[in-house]
């Protein structure tokens, strides 16, 4: 085989690392992202004719190039000079592929590092070496730490403008540690560099001899991702039911954790039924096993009745199985939360009805002290009780992000108004008594008993579809 | 943790991603349509949604928006690959500003991309009431696709707002849609130029033969290489045709498309070549010339 060829079959064997960048405005995030890029020799030459054209007309970065215009594209971020929304970059160097979602700083947009950081595996905290640990790094941790990110980058920049000055980098990490140690953030790699001038990003600085670790690029690389995965609950939320004819019939999914082999023994939930795992299916020949996150096809030795937003699990280890659940909620919408609004949640492959009881405290994110709220605006963070119309299948966010996360869907404007992260299941006893269901008091409003039946008959069909309503008939 | 290694390729990972969000559309879309350019990008995304459904079908049909000035060559393949692998094809065109004449050489980049593209592909959206359409488009490629989500919202005039995006998390998709209005989904969203060669060769993707250097007819057009491929294109270009070694990085309208000299007639050496010149692959489609931050543009106006 030639050499390109070899290069190939070797390139394809690259794992992929998904990274989220935080920082302010003016941290020199996009910068630092350009220098990636473009040392990583992926930035072409026509994209960078693009830029010096651009950077001279309105760059803002002196006699450097600005690589901040690179990555923000549309017309009013260039106008405004911030980024205003979560952009997708993607970069790869001789051991990794890398896919950077660019979440902007800015206040008014936690949202959209919420959106940026849900698939990362690895979150950069940029710093000012100058400011050192301010508010919006807190606010970011916090969020990267409550979006489950196992691994963090705190890059020290700028560090061209305190000297390279040892003390002011190892203030910043104390501080920073601290703070962190508070949230229980998992590994922590600290790195002095200079986005604008190159130190630390790819080849390690002489300006900081002090220094021990690696410079940022070879951290990237790497960082193990694979045992982040969950490996131990085997959890397949159907998708898709396949029946091309009358000889199969197959359940279409991507495995959201565990592992499931050809032959084991697994229950459909809600159903409890049980049957044994035939075939793997993927289009490429059968599996004898598979793991998150491939999208395969099972079969399944039994005529059992599964659909579309129910579960495939191991009976051995089950997930919560309620209606009632405790959460992180996020709100993202422009328009408030109102309490009465019948939402509709998403949660894995089920959609279904949902209703928030009560929001039992937000979090100030800058402070990360709760406070009293009887409810969220948008980028508000609250701990609520909810119910869902019919059971979910879940497990706390932190233990499988697949089956702990759900979004809510305003069911008029069809926005996504929050999303959130479960914490676990809760006794129906915690919540007020009167929240737990929707009462119709028919004598109350004052309809004719003749109706009654009617009623009757509907409510019962609503219980069927997961919708429970209480009947106060006399 | 397991003592088992469960390692997982880019390529197996993104194949994973993208038909996952292939069976949602056709899980939560009455009418979903996939969006089918017969380029390379196409025929990848055309691929996964065939092994998201095996040993079945896929539950929704292809759509071309044949702008009527296409190289005969993608015209043929397209005809050829859907015959083979059993597909439904619609092709829906704007033939009545074909019957008036409408051309690129006649007309300009821009009125001819606006009726035969975007006006054909809006026209044919409404014509069968689709809600949901697949694209294969990349965020690599440009930097306003960059910010795209991978379920984009578009509304009743299928225009898309980049500052009212629906925020998406995790792989939940928010599906939910009002009568009229619709979702544009890019199962290709995360794939770069290369992973997509990469995964033609791997899995051995038939591409249209134009992707690979050949003798062919070219003119010399405003800087740009423009294949003499019917007697549409004026006498006065056509006569100064000349033969060269050329092959095409995109395939779009042919007198739109500008073509690269070229030796590379194997996917390994396209790859090569690509990874040793520098010019990104956009930069032959000539439509993009035509203002500051026109791809933004058109995608506001409802062209991909």
């Amino acid at each position: 085989m030639d050499a390109i060829g070899e290069y190939l079959e070797k390139d394809e064997q690259k794992d992929l690392l998904r990274l989220l960048t935080a920082g302010s405005v003016d941290d020199g995030k996009s910068t630092l992202i350009g220098r990636l890029l473009f040392d990583s020799r992926k930035i072409y030459e026509d994209q960078l004719d693009a830029l010096r054209r651009d950077s001279k007309r309105m760059g803002n970065a002196g006699a450097h190039i600005d690589y901040a215009l690179l990555l923000d594209g549309l017309k009013a971020e260039r106008e405004q000079g911030i980024t205003i929304d979560v952009a997708y970059r993607y970069f790869s160097t001789n051991s990794r592929k890398f896919i950077i979602a660019d979440a902007p700083g800015h206040e008014q947009y936690t949202r959209n590092m919420i959106t940026g950081g849900s698939t990362a595996n690895l979150v950069i905290i940029l710093v000012d070496a100058r400011t050192g640990v301010v508010t919006q790094t807190r606010r970011h941790t916090f969020l990267a730490s409550l979006l489950g990110i196992k691994h963090v980058v705190l890059a020290v920049n700028k560090m061209d403008l305190v000297d390279f000055n040892r003390e002011v980098f190892d203030k910043t990490v104390a501080a920073y540690r601290h703070f962190a140690g508070s949230l229980g953030m998992p590994g922590i790699t600290s790195i002095p560099l200079s986005a604008l001038e190159g130190d630390n990003v790819v080849v390690k600085s002489k300006r900081t001899p002090w220094y021990e670790g690696l410079p940022l690029l070879e951290h990237l690389e790497s960082v193990p991702v694979e045992p982040d995965r969950n490996y131990a609950g085997f959890r397949y939320p159907v998708q898709y039911v396949l029946r091309p004819g009358q000889h199969f019939r197959g359940f279409c999914g991507k495995v959201a954790g565990g592992i499931v082999r050809k032959g084991d023994t697994v229950m459909a939930l809600p159903s409890g039924k049980i049957s044994k795992v035939s075939r793997i299916v993927t289009c490429d020949g059968d599996l004898d096993y598979a793991f998150p996150p491939l999208s395969v096809t099972l079969t399944l030795e039994d005529e059992i009745d599964v659909s579309r937003g129910e579960m495939l699990v191991h009976p051995d280890n089950l997930p919560e199985v309620n209606r009632n659940l405790e959460a992180m909620l996020v709100w993202m919408d422009e328009e408030p939360m109102d309490i009465s609004t019948p939402f509709y949640i998403k949660h894995t492959t089920n959609t279904t009805r949902a209703r928030i009881d009560s929001v039992r405290y937000k979090i100030d994110v800058n402070t990360m002290k709760p406070s009293q709220a009887s409810l969220l605006a948008l980028n508000e963070i609250g701990h609520v009780y909810l119910t869902a119309g019919r059971e979910l299948f879940f497990d706390p966010y932190q233990t499988n992000k697949q089956t702990g996360a759900f979004i809510l869907i305003n069911p008029v404007t069809n926005n996504t108004s929050a999303v959130g992260m479960i914490i676990g299941k809760i006794d129906v006893k915690d919540m007020h008594r009167q929240d737990a269901l929707a009462v119709l008091d028919l004598k109350q409003m004052g309809i004719d008993r003749k109706h009654y039946p009617a009623i009757e008959k509907i409510t019962e069909e609503l219980r069927r579809q997961g919708v429970e309503i209480k009947l106060i008939l006399d | 943790m397991n003592a088992e290694h469960y390692p997982l390729t880019h390529l197996r990972e993104l194949e994973a991603e993208s038909i996952h969000i292939i069976r949602e559309v056709a899980a939560e879309f009455e009418r979903p349509v996939m969006l089918y350019s017969i380029g390379k990008d196409s025929s990848v995304m055309v691929r996964l949604a065939e092994k998201a459904f095996a040993p079945g079908k896929a539950p929704f049909p292809l759509m071309h928006i044949d702008s009527m000035w296409k190289f005969r060559e993608m015209i043929e393949f397209r005809d050829s690959y859907t015959k083979k692998f059993g597909w439904e094809l619609i092709v829906e065109s704007n033939r009545e500003a074909y019957r008036a004449g409408v051309g690129p050489f006649t007309h300009g980049s821009k009125v001819h991309t606006d009726l035969m593209k975007t006006k054909a592909l809006l026209d044919a959206l409404n014509k069968y009431a689709f809600n949901a359409a697949f694209g294969g488009a990349r965020r690599d490629e440009e930097k306003s696709r960059a910010k795209e989500r991978i379920f984009s919202f578009r509304d009743k005039f299928h225009q898309w707002d980049p500052k009212n995006q629906r925020p998406e998390l995790w792989d939940i998709y928010n599906t939910r849609i009002h009568k009229g209005e619709s979702i544009r989904v890019f199962p290709l969203s995360n794939w770069t130029e290369l992973d997509v060669w990469q995964y033609i060769r791997m899995e051995k993707i038939p591409i249209v033969p134009l992707y690979f250097a050949r003798e062919r007819p070219v003119v010399e057009i405003d800087g740009n290489l423009i294949l003499a491929d019917d007697d549409r294109m004026p006498e006065e270009y056509r006569k100064k045709a000349k033969m060269m070694n050329v092959r095409f990085r995109t395939l779009g309208c042919y007198p739109l498309t500008g073509a690269v000299r070229s030796a590379a007639g194997t996917i390994e050496q396209i790859v090569e070549e690509m990874m040793t010149t520098t010019k990104s692959e956009r930069t032959t489609r000539v439509i993009d010339f035509d203002q500051e931050g026109s791809m933004e543009q058109k995608k506001r106006e409802g062209y991909f």
